[in-house]
């Protein structure tokens, strides 16, 4: 597949951006368990938080393949920077697909500049692949919603100003917009964790949170069915392309490292059991790239079956990823897990891809059943 | 476009997810475990392409989607008001 001049020049530029800002920080990153406020400013200025955004919110209006190189390039440089992207895109897309005018005019200019960051608070301590059965309660009250619950894991909880969250209102799943400086919500940050370590990720308590009628996304009820399942598709997107820019990460290390490294009197790369690894790394990393354009190519034409394709994409993206990463630690031998080297925070962050926007398990679920409605 | 045109569209995509050929036109199937998680979305989209309509936030009613008759209905109206 090829991609258009203007998709070669924004992944140029993406390169260019990685490779400058992020690669060369992101193990510093992660040690410090945090994205510098610079970073983010930065990439706000550089308009990448509005790539996808349409114009009339100052957004880019970017085709979904573009933003699928950009995942890509974050993905090769930070996992954890790459889920900022996914997260904050989420809140705005959710917004963008099933919020009011109203909810669009405040909110969609301001996250596109970044000004405001978001955030998608889904998880609980007792919920998480089961979405539809989360546990915060929203109870409508005198033209206000009031909510209570604790929401866990949230992506840059510690950092965002602006939360989708996904409660029961009277009974069934609803999705609403909460401020940061709501009275009543605390965030607790989520320190080191085994992967996506810089991800500032928060636990957020609501207690008593009141927040005025306005602030729902779409209608109470459609809280999974439509609004989560829309963000998730998206955050599904990133993830796959973010594998897929991890998986070269890892090609590049292990080729650089096969490439310098002598035993038995010769270069590793001239081993044929190394080169079976780089091989099976170069196949899976270039399927996998193949599956996210699929993806890609059917959410700009606006095709139903992009929600599948982006399932098995990333599904594929992220199994594949693990494996190229734990080849990668293998190929560097005792180097593979000391901090001098990245791919120890490879490993660490691919094995994260596998639980994230729907774990392995639930892809499954869903393609499984998928393959008897299709080829039945 | 008629109601029956509109049928005619509508069912080939549904009855690829809904494996129930003797689904009945008025037949809620929402409520049912006939779908999957994806499903909702992929039903919205295959609204807006198909009729080239945009369904939107107060578009949100079950009783907008959850039979064959809904959808039609809803598509005609839509196709009413924002022209196809
Ligand atoms: C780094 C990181 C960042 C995250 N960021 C966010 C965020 O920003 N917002 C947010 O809302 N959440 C976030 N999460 C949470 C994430 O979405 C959940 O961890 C994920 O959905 C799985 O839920 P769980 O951890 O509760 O596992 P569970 O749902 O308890 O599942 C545990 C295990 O059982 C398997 N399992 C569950 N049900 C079945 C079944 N029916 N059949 C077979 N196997 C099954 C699962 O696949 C999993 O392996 C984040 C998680 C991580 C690790």
């Amino acid at each position: 597949m090829e991609l258009t001049k203007e998709q070669e020049q924004a992944r140029e530029a993406f390169k260019v951006f990685v490779n400058e800002h992020v690669a060369p920080h992101a193990d510093a990153f992660d040690r410090e368990q945090r994205i510098p406020e610079e970073l983010i400013m930065l990439i706000a200025q550089t308009g990448y938080f509005g790539l996808i955004v349409p114009e009339q919110y100052g957004g880019k209006a970017g085709d979904m393949i573009t933003y699928g190189l950009l995942c890509e390039e974050m993905g090769r440089g930070s996992a954890s920077l790459l889920s900022l992207i996914t997260v904050h895109g989420m809140v705005a897309q959710a917004i963008l697909r099933w919020g009011s005018s109203a909810v669009k005019e405040r909110w969609l200019r301001k996250l596109a500049a970044g000004e405001v960051i978001g955030a998608f608070a889904l998880t609980e301590p007792n919920v998480g692949s089961d979405a539809k059965s989360v546990e915060t309660i929203a109870v409508k009250k005198d033209g206000e919603f009031v909510l209570n619950g604790t929401k866990r894991w949230t992506s840059f909880g510690q950092r965002a100003d602006l939360f989708l969250i996904i409660a029961q209102c009277e009974g069934k799943p609803t999705a609403f917009l909460l401020k940061k400086d709501t009275p009543g919500l605390s965030l607790e940050p989520i320190k080191d964790t085994f992967g996506f370590r810089a991800a500032m990720m928060a636990e957020l308590t609501m207690n008593n949170c009141h927040i005025t009628e306005d602030n729902l996304v779409g209608r109470i009820g459609f809280g999974v069915t439509h609004v989560a399942t829309h963000a998730l598709d998206y955050g599904r997107y990133t993830v796959g392309w973010g594998c897929v820019g991890l998986g070269r990460a890892c090609l590049e290390a292990s080729l650089s490292y096969t490439a310098q490294r002598v035993q038995f009197g010769t270069y590793l790369r001239k081993h044929q059991l190394i080169q079976h690894m780089i091989t099976d790394m170069i196949v899976s990393v270039t399927a996998a790239r193949l599956l996210c354009l699929n993806a890609g190519y059917l959410k700009d034409a606006g095709d139903p079956r992009t929600g599948m394709e982006t399932s098995i994409a990333k599904y594929f993206a992220s199994t594949m990823v693990v494996k190229a990463a734990l080849d990668t630690v293998q190929i560097h031998g005792a180097n593979g897990i000391s901090n001098d080297y990245p791919v120890q925070r490879y490993l660490r962050d691919a094995k994260v891809m596998e639980i994230i926007e729907g774990s392995s398990q639930m892809q499954q679920i869903i393609i499984a059943r998928y393959g008897y409605q299709e080829y039945l | 476009m008629t109601l029956d045109e509109i049928k005619a569209k509508v069912k080939p995509f549904l009855f690829k997810y809904i494996k129930k050929p003797d689904l009945k036109d008025d037949e809620d199937f929402f409520a049912s475990k006939l779908i999957n998680s994806l499903f909702a979305m992929q039903l919205v989209m295959f609204i807006e392409k198909e009729f080239k309509i945009k369904v939107e936030d107060n578009d949100l009613q079950i009783k907008n989607f959850n039979s064959i008759d809904s959808i039609s209905a809803l598509v005609t109206g839509k196709l009413g008001t924002q022209g196809g």
